[in-house]
């Protein structure tokens, strides 16, 4: 069933692997806080957050995921910090 | 960008521009329809500092015009002097550090970390939640 597959939710091992591949020397580990796929907790570390404000950063990982959060992603809980 | 094209979005901006600090949250302070915003408000209220607060949830429009003019995709977000601060985390993060209560001008005793005011201390003068949608008509 690969079109189930799409519409899938996402898990902690997937939020992960796209934050770890979309900023520049990030290292992420992910959460599933329910267990149910939709609310997660990313403690990221990463060479792109030097000189950056806890704002910026956070905007950072949230950016990974567009439009997914807020939506299939319902709350993307972020920490952040510098390598 | 003129009045009569965003109505929600000019509200949201005058709403910011006119409150020193300002949450938009999912319910209201009293009844928080949300863990993160019931955090955050918790927060705010135990600096003991009158706030703003915004309930998004009346309108769908009121989340995507923040959002789109904020640049940050969830909810809650605190503003302090029309900038945005953060969310729950970045709150939350910044209460633990004391950096919450300086970015807000707290005076330094009603920022102890205990969960006891002092005698003296004012009661929370907060501001009745707004109510954006009202401003539309």
């Amino acid at each position: 069933m690969a079109v189930a597959r799409l519409f899938s939710m996402p898990t902690s091992e997937e939020l992960k692997q796209r934050i770890e591949d979309a900023i520049p020397g990030a290292s992420a580990d992910v959460e599933d806080l329910t267990g149910g796929g939709d609310h997660f907790r990313a403690t990221v570390t990463a060479d792109a957050f030097g000189g950056l404000s806890r704002l910026q950063q956070h905007r950072l990982v949230y950016d990974v995921f567009g439009d997914e959060v807020g939506g299939p992603i319902h709350a993307l809980s972020i920490k952040t910090q510098p390598e | 960008m003129s009045d009569e094209s965003n109505p929600i979005r000019n509200a949201i901006t005058e709403a910011i521009d006119e409150n020193h600090v300002i949450l938009f949250m999912k319910g209201t302070p009293d009844q928080p329809m949300c863990g993160f915003s019931a955090r955050t408000v918790g927060t705010l209220q135990s600096l003991q500092t009158p706030f703003a607060a915004v309930d998004v949830l009346p309108d769908p429009r009121i989340r995507q015009e923040l959002s789109e003019l904020s640049n940050w995709p969830t909810i809650p977000q605190l503003f302090v002097d029309g900038e945005l601060v953060g969310g729950c985390d970045i709150v939350t993060e910044m209460h633990a550090s004391g950096e919450l209560a300086e970015v807000i001008g707290v005076p330094e005793d009603a920022t102890a970390e205990s969960g006891n005011s002092t005698e003296d201390a004012p009661e929370p003068a907060q501001a009745p939640p707004m109510q954006i949608e009202n401003r539309l008509e």
